[in-house]
């Protein structure tokens, strides 16, 4: 290796180092503080003491959090609401996009033009219409039919199954998988669900595991407006309204950091799990994440 | 097992009509070729009896059904891809075995079947392997594999052999052929390659810009060829072409002459030629005899020589500029720049009423 080649691999390592940091560090901050009292937490954020666990080392944060609201309830209802969204959204999205791209029908380069060209629609437009609709919506339920959706599960899911993006990342991948096998799969005598169930999906790990997480990161972290809007109860909150709990009267900024700590836990293990896919799928779709 | 008809078949794409007015009948049992340049609708039509597209006009039977709009695993149908088609993630074993557990077929109605399959391709020691692991005349064979298990009443070929390099491309040929001696099951065969369509076809179809030009046994179309197009798409090297006009006609012979030629007798065949008219004269490069004494009635320069082993290809451009192609013996030895004089036998000539 010649000395300029290695000059130049060093100062690479070093700006992604450095790159790394500012993405890792708040993580450490964040980790750190929930284990400080409020005081020592606010005196060493303006020191690098900030990110070591060093003073006054505790778990009281941890215990304080669970005590001041229903942590494990709060968890528990953004992790059934996020996974029942997301396996209803990668079915859904992936047999709509099945359609567009596999099955001829009348009218449907319009009707995904539509579909696409709903994304630009910010939330906050909809938001208002959306609230007046889930309140007039029926829903069947053991004590029959009732009307309105408000203070429910299914009004924090239903509405977020689907969006355009999904459809569009589905779309796009099925378009670069061999057509010749779908229609070989035709003639052997499938059925077009069982085409989708036995070739396309099977072929499809890529695009499902990008999707997941994207529909993750939107259901689990950002799930905030939307709730406040339409549940008032507080046994079907998600985790991002139970943050609102400790900012009440005094800021409890080292309970803040320790409930944020363990709702991370969930997001990290997801995303371990699904990295090798995202990663492969973003460099072969060229879609940024 | 089932004959095909097409009557008067018709496919739209948008405002283009790329198949127009088809008529075709398939015989149960025969091995049809349909053959023709890129873009004649050759493969366009094997996916219309598939299934594949939707038929615009006109009408399809298979086996005496009119199939027009039933889907594909109605049809009774197997058919092979160019790409091979074989699903990634499955093994060998499950892709041969697709069809039949997508028909619900008992486990061991699957593994015989499987077994025979493997068996008369010559791949039982792959039925583990992934796709990605053979080569693409194995995968061909998996392909093949999965077609046959079915015990389809018509297979369909669209072009199997063009992914394969030469030496593979014949035996796998040779496989067909003898696939379909052992199974006498209706074929047909999509290739732009007249070599396949020669050897493999009980009766080839030719096509052009979506229509039949030509159909019949081989022999007789390479014998009898139709029209210019016919004539210049089967034999290899091409048929050679020489305007001509009509010196004299009676309902036997024409006597015609050109730039090239003077007064040579063609029989007319089935077409009638009045005195005046322009045509063409065809003749096959195997047909030319080189003439040592210069007596022949084309005479011209050698451009090009290609020795084949088996025999020499020359490229000759004749005194009135027109070129033409000699398929001489092996041991003929002809360099460029070399005067050459060409005889050939007017029995074997061919005459068109169309011009170049």
């Amino acid at each position: 290796m010649t000395l300029e080649r290695k000059t130049r691999l060093i100062g690479l390592y070093l700006f992604l180092g450095f790159i790394a940091c500012i993405f890792v560090l708040p993580i450490i901050f964040m980790v750190m503080s929930s284990f400080k009292p409020d005081l020592q937490l606010l005196s060493d954020s303006s020191s690098l003491r900030a990110f070591l666990p060093v003073g006054d080392i505790g778990v009281d944060n941890y215990r304080d959090a669970f005590s001041r609201a229903p942590v494990g309830l709060f968890i528990f209802n953004s992790v059934f609401i996020t996974a029942t969204t997301l396996v209803l959204s990668l079915f859904l999205a992936s047999i709509a996009a099945f359609s567009f791209v596999f099955i001829e029908w009348r009218g449907k380069s319009v009707v995904l033009a539509i579909i696409i060209a709903t994304y630009i629609l910010p939330f906050e437009t909809v938001a208002v219409p959306l609230l007046l609709l889930v309140n007039n919506l029926p829903w069947l339920s053991t004590e029959g039919v009732t009307w309105g959706w408000l203070n429910s599960y299914q009004v924090q899911i239903v509405p977020w199954i689907i969006r355009a993006l999904e459809i569009f990342l589905f779309v796009q991948y099925f378009r670069d998988l061999p057509r010749d096998l779908v229609e070989s799969a035709r003639v052997e005598g499938a059925s077009w669900f069982q085409v989708y169930r036995r070739v396309v999906m099977p072929l499809s790990g890529p695009v499902i595991a990008t999707v997941a997480i994207l529909k993750f990161l939107e259901m689990y972290n950002n799930q905030f407006i939307w709730p406040i809007m339409v549940v008032q109860e507080e046994g079907l909150r998600p985790i991002m309204v139970g943050l609102l709990y400790f900012f009440q009267l005094n800021t409890a900024w080292g309970e803040i950091m320790a409930y944020l700590t363990i709702i991370t836990v969930p997001v990290l293990a997801f995303y371990l799990v699904l990295q090798r896919a995202f990663i492969a799928s973003i460099a072969s779709t060229g879609v940024k994440g | 097992m089932a004959g095909i008809q097409l009557s008067n078949v018709r496919k739209q794409f948008g405002t283009v009509e790329v198949i127009r007015g088809v008529d075709i009948d398939v015989e149960d049992g025969e091995f049809v070729v349909f053959v023709g340049p890129s873009g004649c609708g050759k493969s366009t039509l094997l996916r219309l009896i598939a299934g594949l597209e939707d038929i615009s006009s006109g009408e399809l039977r298979i086996g005496g059904r009119v199939v027009n709009d039933l889907q594909p695993k109605e049809r009774g149908v197997a058919m092979v891809f160019q790409s091979y088609a074989i699903f990634p993630h499955m093994t060998v074993r499950e892709n041969i075995a697709f069809g039949l557990t997508i028909r619900k077929e008992s486990k061991s109605v699957v593994e015989q079947k499987v077994a025979e399959a493997a068996r008369m391709l010559q791949m039982e020691n792959l039925l583990d392997r992934r796709p990605s692991q053979l080569s693409g005349g194995q995968r061909q064979r998996v392909a093949i594999g999965r077609a046959v298990v079915r015990d389809p009443s018509v297979f369909l070929f669209d072009e199997p052999l063009s992914n394969l390099d030469a030496a593979l491309r014949m035996s796998t040929r040779q496989e067909i052929a003898t696939l379909h001696s052992q199974l006498k099951t209706t074929m047909i065969y999509v290739t732009h390659d007249q070599v396949e369509a020669m050897t493999l076809a009980d009766k080839i179809v030719v096509l052009r810009d979506g229509e039949v030009m030509q159909a019949g046994a081989p022999m007789d179309l390479y014998h009898s060829p139709a029209n210019l197009f016919v004539a210049g798409f089967l034999g290899a090297p091409s048929m050679n072409f020489i305007a001509v006009s009509v010196e004299n006609a009676d309902a036997k012979e024409v006597r015609v002459s050109g730039p090239a030629i003077s007064g040579v007798a063609v029989k007319t065949g089935e077409r009638s030629y009045t005195t005046g008219q322009n045509a063409t004269l065809g003749i096959r490069p195997q047909q030319l005899r080189p003439m040592s004494d210069g007596t022949g009635p084309l005479n011209g320069t050698v451009i090009l020589t290609e020795r084949l082993g088996s025999e020499t290809i020359v490229d000759v451009r004749l005194n009135s500029n027109d070129s033409i192609v000699a398929a001489l013996p092996e041991d003929t030895i002809l360099h460029p720049g070399d005067a050459v004089s060409f005889d050939f036998d007017p029995a074997h000539a061919h005459l068109f009423d169309e011009t170049l």
